[in-house]
């Protein structure tokens, strides 16, 4: 069974039609990249797996593990082993590090019918996936996301990935104001948490994330749709040849 | 038998001032000579006064005639509810070792209370126990704070009185525990209270007071309180104030603070309940080096209308005041925050901090927000902000992808608001108390 199964999806932000038909299916192991300028919709594409609630699916279908996604509230998603990194992390002022991560990891062991986690055990798990993405411990006495700098903010995202062991790990655009340090750093990480049993939908404009997280299959959203599918060579080619390359091919005739 | 206001068609105004007359020289005389010429001051200021008018500008959103209308009996003699220690256990802070102070109705009650040992020289007790054997001591200070030439509430409460509590910390003393007063209103009719505080901390004394508003009954009550508190040089004195005396309680509470040099007070008012509450607080640095901190959290629900006034007039150079108000509006409640920083003209250097947010958790919940900056000195530095605002969709959409429900991202994120006012609670048991209670306020519906 596919880890996540898009059919025909259409989505619409007030009024506005995004997603015009994107098909695609990634497998558990399995490393996705979603490529295309901007406004083609491969941020929406992300937010309407991740549950945001201005979106509107008008059309199409989604399965996650042959379950129907779009029946989900987006914590439900969560528990269930989806996770975004989101572009732009929101800063939460008062709410601490450590609390949120307690709660976000209680809630995932409770519907996993799993008792709480021991303090001890926490931090060690904290500690130890804080290093994952050289994260400073400190920061976890800290306001979510308050104060930080963007690429804290990015390798905060990786951070919390690595807490909460998803299934679906989807990354939007994780690498835009990134450093080519931070960006190794963040690169690093993700491939540390490749795993068997874990997919990633890789959301990002420039290819040369890809160079340091190698995918297995590079999509390319225009307008809308995935209008070319290819090997990690596809980015590549994309790269050299610019956005305007594909556009002048995937003109229906 | 209670005395009760008039129900005849007159003025409020009328309806006290028969009512003074009728008690005069019986149950209002009070215990020593000062208090009853000032009682005799007070009510002809409270008579040319008179109530503020609809039109106000002090009063403008908040229409204090409503709660002043109904026919309260006034508590002018003492009467013995019956409160039991179960009654107030509930209304005690978990894990706090305090000096406790039990008022009934507004009147100190010893066998509720538990005072325990004090250090040499300083005195927890009721108003008017303190009035009768240390006379000195409240006559050097009652009325010199709170302001009832100018200010129909305290005029009112001064010539009513009967009780309330004192508390006196003599120089360079320290009161390493907390003194909680703990007010509770039993009334089986419609009661109006005036109960009245004097908090003294000598030169370089140092004290923190907790007082809380609860109710075991569900009649209509007032209270119009009056708090005068008075920081020697170099004193410390923090006040906290929590009122929750249930929807039907109305209160009016005049908060009159003097500061000496070098000291430093702290404010906390908490209004987590009440039909209609009016907070006014003012604070005077009146000699150079002192601190005032002023914090409030509301949390309004249910038609609530909470209005917080504070006024910090900085007569003297060289002092520092910051001002923090959060307000939680929900259902059709109503938050006011009017806050005046005055700076006389030879009070040079002065730092001002004021700031106040309000979060609208509903369609129909107001916020009326008001900072008034009244500069006549050149060299300062003072800054206010006010902001207003909803839940951010975002930030919940965040949460829940990192698998919280909405009801707990919605609690999370309205217990972190009030956060940086919780975070200035230096009483661990009590932070911890309304910690809890914020969290449980907003906490996921079962």
């Amino acid at each position: 069974m596919a880890l996540l199964e898009v059919k025909n999806l259409h989505a619409s932000v007030e009024d506005t039609n995004i997603l015009k038909g994107v098909d695609l299916t990634i497998d558990g192991g399995q490393v996705h990249a979603i490529m295309g300028p901007n406004g083609s919709g491969k941020s929406t594409l992300a937010s309407v797996l991740a549950g945001r609630e201005e979106y509107e699916v008008s059309e199409g279908s989604v399965h996650y593990l042959g379950e129907d996604l779009l029946e989900l509230e987006p914590d439900e998603r969560a528990l269930e082993g989806i996770f975004l990194a989101f572009q732009y992390p929101v800063e939460l002022p008062g709410v601490s590090m450590m609390n949120f991560l307690k709660q976000a990891i209680n809630s995932k062991r409770e519907h996993q019918g799993q008792e709480e986690i021991k303090a001890a055990d926490f931090m060690k798990l904290m500690r130890e996936r804080a290093e994952l993405v050289s994260l400073d411990p400190k920061l976890m006495r800290r306001s979510v996301n308050e104060g930080f700098s963007g690429g804290e903010k990015k390798r905060n995202e990786i951070f919390q990935l690595a807490m909460l062991e998803p299934k679906l790990a989807i990354l939007d655009e994780t690498d835009s104001g990134l450093d080519i340090d931070a960006l190794r750093v963040v690169a690093d990480g993700v491939n540390k948490l490749r795993a068997e049993d874990r997919g990633f939908l890789i959301i990002t404009h420039y290819q040369r994330l890809l160079d340091y997280i190698v995918p297995d299959v590079v999509h390319v959203m225009v307008d809308g749709k995935i209008v070319k599918t290819g090997g990690k060579d596809l980015a590549i080619e994309l790269e050299e040849k610019g956005y305007d390359w594909i556009r002048g091919e995937a003109v229906p005739a | 038998m209670p005395q009760t206001l008039e129900k005849i068609e007159t003025t409020p105004e009328e309806r006290f001032l028969t009512a003074f007359r009728a008690a005069d020289g019986t149950t209002l005389n009070g215990s020593n000579s000062r208090l009853h010429t000032l009682r005799k001051e007070a009510i002809e200021r409270f008579e040319a006064l008179g109530f503020p008018k609809r039109k106000a500008e002090a009063y403008k959103y908040t229409n204090i005639q409503k709660v002043l209308k109904r026919n309260y009996a006034l508590e002018l003699a003492p009467r013995d509810p019956h409160v039991t220690a179960d009654d107030i256990a509930p209304f005690l802070v978990p894990d706090l070792d305090a000096h406790v102070l039990v008022l009934v109705n507004g009147r100190f009650n010893e066998a509720l209370s538990s005072i325990g040992e004090l250090p040499d020289g300083a005195i927890v007790t009721g108003f008017a126990e303190a009035a009768r054997q240390h006379p000195d001591l409240v006559e050097a200070h009652v009325g010199q704070y709170a302001d009832h030439e100018n200010d129909v509430f305290i005029a009112l409460n001064t010539a009513f009185t009967q009780d309330g509590a004192f508390v006196y910390v003599p120089k360079s003393t320290v009161l390493e525990k907390p003194v909680h007063i703990v007010s509770v209103v039993a009334a089986e009719e419609d009661l109006m209270l005036q109960p009245r505080y004097l908090f003294i901390a000598e030169e370089n004394a140092q004290a923190t007071i907790i007082q809380t508003g609860r109710a075991i009954t569900d009649t209509h009550t007032f209270t119009n309180a009056v708090v005068e508190s008075y920081a020697g040089r170099n004193a410390h004195l923090d006040h906290y104030e929590i009122q929750d005396e249930g929807p039907k309680s109305a209160i009016h509470l005049s908060s009159q603070g003097y500061q000496h040099e070098h000291s430093v007070v702290r404010t906390n008012a908490f209004t987590f309940s009440g039909e209609l509450v009016r907070n006014n607080l003012r604070m005077l640095p009146d000699g150079a080096h002192c601190e005032s901190h002023l914090y409030g959290l509301v949390l309004g629900r249910d038609g609530m209308h909470v209005d917080n006034h504070t006024v910090v007039d900085h007569a003297a150079p060289d002092c520092y005041s910051s001002e923090l108000y959060k307000h939680l509006v929900d259902d059709d409640a109503t938050a006011v925050f009017n806050g005046r920083v005055l700076v006389r003209q030879d009070s040079q250097r002065i730092n001002a901090y004021q700031s106040n947010d309000s979060l609208l958790l509903s369609e129909d919940a107001d916020i009326y927000s008001k900072p008034e900056l009244e500069i006549y000195a050149d060299d300062v530095e003072c800054s206010h902000g006010a902001t207003t605002g909803t839940l951010d969709k975002e930030a919940i959409f965040y949460l829940q992808s990192r698998g919280l429900s909405y009801a707990e991202a919605r609690a999370l994120l309205l217990v972190a608001f009030a956060r940086d006012v919780l975070d200035n609670v230096k009483v661990e048991a009590l932070e911890a108390l309304l910690d809890t209670y914020v969290t449980a306020r907003f906490g996921p519906q079962a």
